[in-house]
């Protein structure tokens, strides 16, 4: 089995790298402030200390059989103007210590002249920095090498340095606390972009397939670009499936037309009995499939519309005043009224006209297919709980027992209509344009014989 | 009457043509709508059956045109497109009525009548025999100067009877025209129907004839 894999934001992206490079910078500040401020003061401390030593082994001179020591206050108060440390030293001759502490460590590599050696050696518990220099003394005559040690603990220099590690470490931190709402500032305004684009294509109604001219910025392009296309191949796929219906339609029923007038015709010139009887039911089945082509047409009209959900503002009344003189001719060949009662006002449905049409249509068609001849038929419009309701009533067979679920599935018919040309959809074609608009659509058996159907789609305003 | 057909549909043109003829109407058929301005430019009509699709063009546009030359012919669409928006286009641009294709002839009738009584009528709406006038626009019938209002059928009947007065009408083909197809129709329809009109026609010289076995005519009762 595949995982399905997350890819990864755009803004985690982004905002991730940002951060990890703002950490490595606070780290190098913190690691730089360090070692330059350690670099620094250590260098300061071993040039005073280095002078100190020197200023010791210039203040050596030669005695009687040996070097006479003196040691100056001032060498040593420079020492102790660099802070609270201990100091410790050692002045050799010949190798042999004159005075100072005797355990005190010599250089690995002895200094050959007055410029100092500096290194670190523990001692007596602390780390001791030793400056040592050596000149030579003349004692008998004789050039003897004279060393002198200087040691100095670095203790108050460490607490300081410490202090200063600390602050940069702090300013590290701050770098890196301030770069974190930085990086998330930068990843919005560079996503911006993106999420209007994505809004603007959002907000657009489904029957709006106009090419996107939202301005984006260059890196888009190409991706507006490519939905552009889409677009423009999604609205020759749409305009197709339409025309294809309509031509669909063309191509059925021009021939169905020919092949009535035909039949019509041979029928009426034709006397005899079995020929006559024969020409009546080619042209029942001829209207028979003449209706079901319309309905199926209509019935992928309602589906592929009720898709679109391509609503906008339909004045029910007015539609079904229209539809009522449509049919009027149609109801009068059956010696048969539409009575409408208008609505007192406008009813503003949120619709699609086309579904409406289709809707209403096949409402009275089918009322005035199952009607007996002269025989009424009423029509209503109102308002009742924020729907506008249509309802149809006829004085024909009823319902007659079947349930009027069933009458909604496509294809099924009542159990009383043996009789009558139908295809089983007008019905479900009601309901689904009904359904589609957000309305609903019922049947009901009519006090003293009949069917009422009742259409309520929302009211607008 | 005196339609003018615009189809390019030959076999379907034909066929309308052949039975709009036999009910006595006069037919002119263009193919296109170059030849359907051709017609309106020699004769006139008293209605324009139109087709959507021709070759030429879109009907609806010259519909337009002819509207826009001030061309007061009454004009029934006939559409074979479900798009309701063709429908509407068609009412939009002037028509007068639009039919589905395929019609019944009952239909295209009713409403061709329909279009007639809203425009004003055609000149010679009246047809007579003995002391009947029938008029067959306003659906009414005169007995010796005393008017009576007839239903649709009651009128399509007295319109079979009068077209042809004297002649044997079988009770089939009553039944043919008065009847759609699809509709179910009882043994005794024609009989209701006729009863009805002889009812309306009380009064009168002229009767309608019970001629057993065969149908029935329209027939005058000497003085």
């Amino acid at each position: 089995m595949r995982m399905r894999v997350t890819p990864v934001s755009l803004r985690q992206r982004l905002v991730m790298p940002l951060l990890a490079l703002s950490a490595v910078l606070s780290v190098l500040i913190y690691l730089s402030v360090r070692i330059g401020a350690d670099r620094a003061s250590e260098a300061t401390l071993d040039a005073v200390l280095g002078a100190a030593a020197l200023a010791m082994a210039e203040e050596m001179r030669a005695g009687e059989g040996g070097a006479v020591v003196d040691l100056s206050p001032v060498t040593f108060s420079m020492l102790a103007a660099m802070g609270e440390e201990r100091i410790f030293y050692r002045v050799a001759l010949n190798g042999q210590t004159l005075t100072g502490y005797d355990d005190l460590p010599a250089p690995a590599t002895p200094p050959t002249a007055l410029s100092p050696v500096y290194y670190t050696v523990p001692f007596r518990g602390s780390e001791l920095r030793v400056a040592a220099v050596s000149r030579s003394l003349m004692v008998d005559n004789r050039a003897s090498p004279l060393t002198v040690l200087l040691g100095q603990t670095r203790e108050g220099q460490k607490a300081i340095s410490t202090r200063l590690a600390n602050r940069a470490a702090g300013l590290g931190l701050l770098v890196f606390l301030a770069a974190v709402p930085l990086s998330l500032l930068a990843a919005g305004s560079l996503l911006r972009p993106i999420a209007t684009l994505a809004e603007a294509v959002g907000r657009r109604g489904p029957r709006d397939l106009r090419p996107i001219r939202h301005p984006a910025p260059a890196e888009l392009a190409p991706f507006v670009t490519a939905l552009n296309g889409f677009i423009g191949r999604l609205r020759g796929t749409l305009s197709q499936t339409e025309t294809f219906i309509a031509e669909a339609a063309h191509h059925i029923r021009t021939p169905l037309s020919v092949m009535r007038n035909e039949a019509e015709l041979a029928l009426r010139q034709t006397a005899e009995e079995a020929t006559r009887a024969r020409l009546r039911s080619l042209i029942r089945a001829v209207d028979d499939s003449a209706r079901s082509a319309g309905q199926l047409l209509d019935h992928a009209t309602v589906l592929f519309r009720a898709d679109q959900k391509a609503l906008a503002v339909v004045d029910l009344a007015a539609m079904l005043a229209a539809m009522v003189a449509r049919f009027t001719p149609m109801a009068e060949m059956k010696d048969m009224a539409l009575r409408l009662t208008p609505a007192d006002r406008a009813l503003p449905v949120a619709g699609d006209a086309v579904l409406v049409e289709a809707a209403l249509r096949n409402i009275i068609d089918n009322a005035i297919k199952y009607s007996p001849q002269d025989s009424d038929i009423d029509l209503h419009a109102r308002m009742a709980n924020g729907f506008a309701v249509i309802e149809v009533c006829d004085r024909g067979r009823g319902l007659g027992g079947s349930a009027v679920q069933g009458l909604r599935v496509r294809f099924q018919r009542g159990s009383n209509v043996g009789d009558v040309a139908g295809s089983g959809l007008g019905l479900t074609i009601v309901d689904e344009a009904a359904t589609a608009m957000g309305g609903h659509f019922a049947l009901t058996e009519r006090e003293g014989g009949g069917t009422c159907a009742t259409l309520s789609l929302p009211l607008q305003g | 009457m005196r339609f003018l057909l615009v189809e390019d549909n030959r076999d379907l043109a034909a066929s309308v043509k052949a039975r709009l003829s036999m009910d006595g109407h006069g037919v002119d058929v263009a193919h296109s709508l170059a030849e359907a301005g051709d017609c309106l430019q020699a004769a006139s009509y008293d209605l324009i059956l139109l087709d959507i699709m021709l070759p030429d063009g879109d009907g609806r546009d010259f519909l337009a045109r002819h509207r826009k030359a001030e061309g007061a012919t009454p004009v029934i669409v006939m559409t074979a497109r479900s798009a309701v928006s063709d429908r509407v286009d068609a009412l939009d641009t002037g028509a007068d009525d639009y039919i589905t294709k395929p019609f019944d002839f009952a239909e295209l009738e009713a409403r061709c009548r329909a279009v007639l009584r809203r425009r004003g009528g055609v000149a010679q709406a009246t047809r007579t025999f003995a002391d009947l006038v029938f008029d067959q626009m306003a659906a009414t019938l005169a007995v010796a100067g005393d008017l009576r209002d007839l239903r649709t059928r009651e009128m399509r009947l007295m319109e079979l009877f009068i077209a042809a007065p004297g002649r044997i009408l079988s009770k089939e083909h009553l039944v043919d025209r008065l009847f759609s197809f699809s509709e179910p129709v009882s043994d005794n329809a024609i009989e209701v129907y006729v009863g009805r009109l002889r009812k309306k026609m009380l009064g009168s010289r002229a009767r309608i004839e019970t001629v057993r076995g065969l149908g029935y005519r329209l027939t005058e009762t000497p003085e």
